[in-house]
């Protein structure tokens, strides 16, 4: 079986941000003992029943980690090592707002194992960082980063673009300013109006207004090329590495791997008795401590996942990929075969049309297909 | 049942062109009887369907009985009927003129008489009605009632000096009204010792009574717990409940001669109900049956298909049930190349047409393709056979047609001076051929003859363009002539869509196909892959549009808790990708199928 990838969800987070729909919770104070425990409760729980595997990464994400003692990060990752085997080098990321860094807790957070940082940079422009109602400066941030690089030994940032009023040329200019901060993996979002958000409201009033349609193409293709100058590929839709560099932890999510998702609101793909399950844990963080505390773990939906979906959730994900899919990891992992998955005059026809590559044994979306991938899915999936 | 002797019964319909404030009058009559208290009233209340609300129009004819204590002491039965306006209801004014003795002429005093106006008007003096001229909206500044008083006399030749003057809106001299119906409209007639006659006015499905009928009785008594017949079919019903609107439906033990309501009869088989039938005692039934209707001649045809191929039988079950609620609507099964088994329905006019697609949509939650709708051709072959052509689809071969016959009307059109020269040039841009243009002060009356093709997609809109909505207009049909006329069909990706193609003059057919090819450009949206739309003639290409492919369409983050619900988005999808009709891999909206057909070529 392939090595697991371990999720562990921390889901405070110092002020909600208006575009975010993250499972993150804003507390006066928060129990950090009470919250240590019940991850460490549920993650002994998920190993129990995962029984003895290998293991390929961690992610703590949220929310925002970088607000955990590193006592727990610590305390977390040993468990861990201590429950499964890990593989040689395994990557362990976190992810850190550049608002709750502290030289010292990175340092703690390196002397725990973690070996990789996700920094939420956001956007290297003052007013934008206003407008997305972030808690840090550009300054900030970029000292953050180089704090982090200084401490880690990879080093991964986030930037949100798209944004309302973003010209090409703007959009060019920040991200090369980003992209000379010199890490070897970026995450590049275009901005999402995520359903509930506060931002979600005032884009329904019309008060902001995205760049769609060409305008988002524009911008999304203008992004590849610049990081492409600083040696960066697009090895998912919307992350950006040195060859080598990419996330270990991410692409088991891509490659539709097993993960198991710990903490309030995480969702885990495993394999239980040789089959697949959907698992998914109670989002309100105190609702699961309790359940965790009570039960051992916070678990509120676990289904079989069948083949057919199973392939689907396979193609959805893979295909973000620059690799594509594995025709037969893709039969194995999934009960079915990729071309019953597919409909495959639609697939010709995206094929002619330069969205699809079909190599034997493996099917991949072009940077054409990428762009228009929802829409590229529901022609394609059977 | 009453206890209203027959000489205090008074039906009548409130008649007038479209918006000149029939429904805004029967709320007031209505108030002003106490028939609805205060809280129950809303605007134009007797608009019921949410269709009628949303567009403020009336749809459906609506009866209400009032009851009025009149001036001189004695206390009245008045059955007022709503009707709509617009010329592709006419068949509800039509029915609701024969359950009555007289009508209320209600004429805008702002606008004065309208082409619809006239049409009614025509029709109820046909029915044999007293009529009631009311001048409506005099509370508007630009109201000139001596003006359109003077009016009604030259255009409609009716006596209008006892006319009265009222706000519907306001309420003023709402008791003129009530007075005037009840001293100047007559009575009905009818004998209730006769055996059983009433005349089949309405019927409509309700989920929990089903088959509700609406009748106006004209001899003899009509009773819960009676068998009744339908004389037309022979079948027989037991009557469960009689009762009268109140509006609301109230339950009456009876209802005599000359009264208007309803009745309820565990009656299944919707085609079991026909308008203008006689219901009679089935063990004393009548002589003979009442006169009934003139079957309405539908004048425009569409095809209507499931989006999902399984809802053929549900669709075929609600389009009896609305049937019953709409004579004026017909409907036949048929078959299409891409849209397989649906139903070539006939409407009164495309206003009707897409009412009755809402209403479908709405009432039946069922979601509907309709074709490019078409007139009755008729097609004479080369061997002399004739054939009436419903469906463009169905035009055989050029080599064996002789001739092609296109339906004509006879239009009347009434605009202000200003706007005639706009309004002769639209009816001549439309192969129109004037029959007669006439002034009544400085209101123009121009009569035409237009082939019905030409009138049927977007003539209203462009007239009420061209005349910033003050010309009015109205038609007949006018026989068939032969016309120089062609197909055109439309290839998307290069396979016709056979529910796109439609049948035009020669000498418009490029202007046509090349406007359609841009229509819809516009009303496909963008999608995976490019799109060529083409018109062609026979083989010949006449006209091609481009759609470019979609440029961007995919979800910036996705990381493991996203994935469930990204594959139940992508199950949605395909799911409304089903309830989307394919052509090739070419999904074309419904809204685009009756949008492309109105244009300004
Ligand atoms: N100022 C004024 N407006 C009026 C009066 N009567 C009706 N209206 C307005 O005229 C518009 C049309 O009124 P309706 O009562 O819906 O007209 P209708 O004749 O029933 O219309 P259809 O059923 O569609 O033919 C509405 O906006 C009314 O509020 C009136 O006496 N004065
Ligand atoms: C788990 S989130 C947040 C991590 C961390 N708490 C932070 O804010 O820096 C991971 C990333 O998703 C991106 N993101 C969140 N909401 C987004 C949205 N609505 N549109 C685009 N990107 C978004 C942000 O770049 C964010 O850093
Ligand atoms: S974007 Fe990050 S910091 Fe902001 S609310 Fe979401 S998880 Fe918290
Ligand atoms: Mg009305």
């Amino acid at each position: 079986m392939e090595p697991l990838a371990l999720y562990i969800h921390w889901p405070f987070c110092l002020a909600k941000c208006p575009y975010c729909d993250f499972n993150s919770h804003v507390r006066d104070r928060i129990d950090q003992a009470r919250f240590a425990a019940a991850l460490r409760r549920e993650l002994a729980w998920e190993a129990a029943r995962l029984g003895r595997r290998r293991l390929g990464s961690i992610f703590f994400g949220g929310g925002t980690p970088s607000l955990m003692e590193p006592a727990t990060v610590a305390a977390l990752i040993d468990d861990a090592v201590r429950w499964f085997d890990p593989v040689a080098g395994m990557e362990i990321t976190l992810e850190a707002n550049p608002t709750s860094v502290e030289a010292e807790r990175f340092a703690g957070f390196r002397a725990a194992g973690v070996n990789r940082v996700s920094v939420g940079v956001q956007s290297l422009d003052p007013a934008a960082l206003g407008f997305l109602g972030r808690q840090h400066s550009a300054d900030q941030a970029v000292a953050a980063l180089e704090l982090a690089r200084r401490v880690f030994p990879r080093v991964s940032f986030d930037l949100i673009y798209a944004r309302p009023g973003q010209t090409e040329a703007a959009w060019r200019a920040e991200l090369r300013t980003a992209l000379a901060l010199a890490a070897d993996h970026l995450s590049l979002y275009q901005l999402t109006i995520e359903p509930g958000t506060k931002f979600a409201t005032l884009a329904a009033r019309g008060e902001i207004v995205l760049p769609e349609g060409d305008a988002a193409a524009a911008l999304y293709e203008a992004t590849a090329e610049e990081a492409g100058t600083f040696g960066l590929a697009p090895y998912e839709v919307s992350n950006y590495a040195r060859p080598g560099a990419e996330s270990r932890h991410n692409l088991s999510y891509w490659r539709y791997e097993d993960y198991a998702g710990i903490g309030p609101g995480a969702h885990g793909r495993v394999t239980v008795d040789g089959a697949l399950r959907a698992t998914r844990r109670h989002r309100a963080p105190e609702v699961w401590a309790e359940l965790v505390e009570r039960h051992g773990h916070g678990t509120v939906e676990e289904t079989p996942v069948v083949p057919a979906e199973a392939a689907r959730e396979a193609l959805l994900m893979g295909l973000r990929l620059g690799e594509g899919v594995d025709a037969a990891r893709f039969a194995r992992r999934t009960g079915m075969a990729l071309d019953a998955a597919l409909d495959l005059a639609m697939v010709e026809a995206a094929v002619d049309a330069g969205y699809l590559v079909r190599e034997p044994g493996r099917l991949a979306a072009t940077d054409a297909g990428r762009l228009r991938l929802d829409a590229l899915l529901a022609a394609i999936v059977a | 049942m009453t206890d209203t002797p027959i000489e205090n019964i008074r039906n009548f319909a409130i008649i007038a062109h479209i918006d000149h404030g029939k429904s805004t009058l029967a709320d007031r009559l209505i108030q002003t009887t106490g028939a609805l208290s205060a809280r129950e009233m809303t605007n134009q209340v007797l608009d019921s369907m949410d269709l009628e609300r949303e567009r403020g129009i009336t749809i459906k004819a609506q009866t209400v009985r009032l009851s009025y204590r009149a001036k001189n002491g004695q206390t009245y039965e008045l059955n007022l009927m709503d009707t709509p306006g617009h010329v592709d209801f006419a068949y509800e004014v039509s029915r609701s003129l024969a359950a009555c003795e007289g009508s209320l002429l209600v004429v805008d005093a702002s606008q004065g008489v309208e082409a619809q106006t006239l049409a009614n008007v025509y029709q109820a003096i046909e029915a044999g009605h007293e009529i009631v001229p009311v001048l409506n909206k005099v509370d508007l500044p630009a109201a000139e009632p001596e003006r359109v008083r003077q009016q009604i006399e030259d255009v409609i030749g009716l006596d209008a000096s006892d006319a009265l003057m009222i706000s519907a809106k306001t309420g003023l001299n709402i008791e003129g009204v009530l007075e005037a119906l009840v001293h100047r409209l007559p009575p009905p007639k009818g004998d209730p010792a006769a055996p059983l006659k009433a005349l089949l006015v309405d019927s409509w499905y309700d989920p929990y009574l089903g088959v509700v009928i609406l009748v106006r009785v004209k001899d003899g008594r009509l009773k819960r717990g009676q068998k009744i017949r339908m004389m037309s079919t022979g079948a027989a019903h037991l009557v469960e409940q009689v009762g009268v609107f109140s509006p609301k439906m109230i339950p009456t033990e009876d209802l005599g001669p000359g009264e208007i309501g309803f009745i309820t009869a565990a009656i299944k088989t919707v085609a079991d109900c026909n308008v203008g039938d006689t219901l009679t005692d089935d063990r004393a039934p009548a002589a003979e049956a009442l006169p009934g209707f003139k079957p309405s001649v539908p004048v425009v045809w569409c095809g209507l298909y499931p989006v999902d191929a399984d809802d053929f039988e549900k669709l075929r079950d609600s389009l009896g049930k609305l049937r019953l609620n709409d004579a004026s609507f017909h409907y036949d099964p048929e078959t299409s190349a891409a849209l397989g088994f649906g139903f070539r329905c006939g409407f009164l006019g495309l206003l009707h047409l897409e009412i009755i697609q809402e209403r479908l949509s709405r009432e039946f939650d069922l979601d509907l393709i309709a074709t490019a709708p078409s007139v009755v051709y008729r097609v004479h072959r080369t061997n002399g056979e004739v054939a009436e052509l419903h469906n463009p689809a169905d035009m055989p071969d050029g080599s064996v047609i002789d001739h092609i016959e296109e339906p004509w009307i006879k239009a009347t059109i009434m605009v202000p001076d200003d706007y005639l020269g706009a309004i002769l040039q639209l009816c001549n841009d439309r192969r129109g051929e004037q029959v007669d243009l006439t002034y009544v002060g400085n209101r123009a009356m121009a009569v035409y003859r237009l082939p019905l093709n030409e009138v049927v997609f977007d003539f209203y809109d462009r007239l009420k363009s061209v005349s910033r909505g003050y010309a009015s207009f109205d038609y007949a049909m006018d026989g068939y002539a032969p016309g120089e006329l062609v197909r055109i069909s439309i290839l998307v990706n290069n396979d016709p869509v056979d529910a796109l193609s439609f049948i035009a003059h020669r000498a418009v057919a490029e202007a046509r196909g090349r406007s359609i090819c841009a229509k819809l450009k516009e009303l496909i949206p963008r999608q995976l892959f490019k799109i060529a739309i083409q018109a062609a003639i026979g083989g010949r290409v006449i006209a091609r549009e481009t759609l470019s492919a979609l440029s961007k369409d995919v979800t910036a983050k996705c990381y493991g808790g996203d994935i469930s619900r990204k594959r139940k988005l992508l199950e949605k999808q395909k799911e409304g990708k089903k309830r989307m009709r394919q052509f090739g891999k070419v999904e074309i909206p419904q809204s685009a199928f009756l949008a492309a057909l109105k244009m300004d070529a």
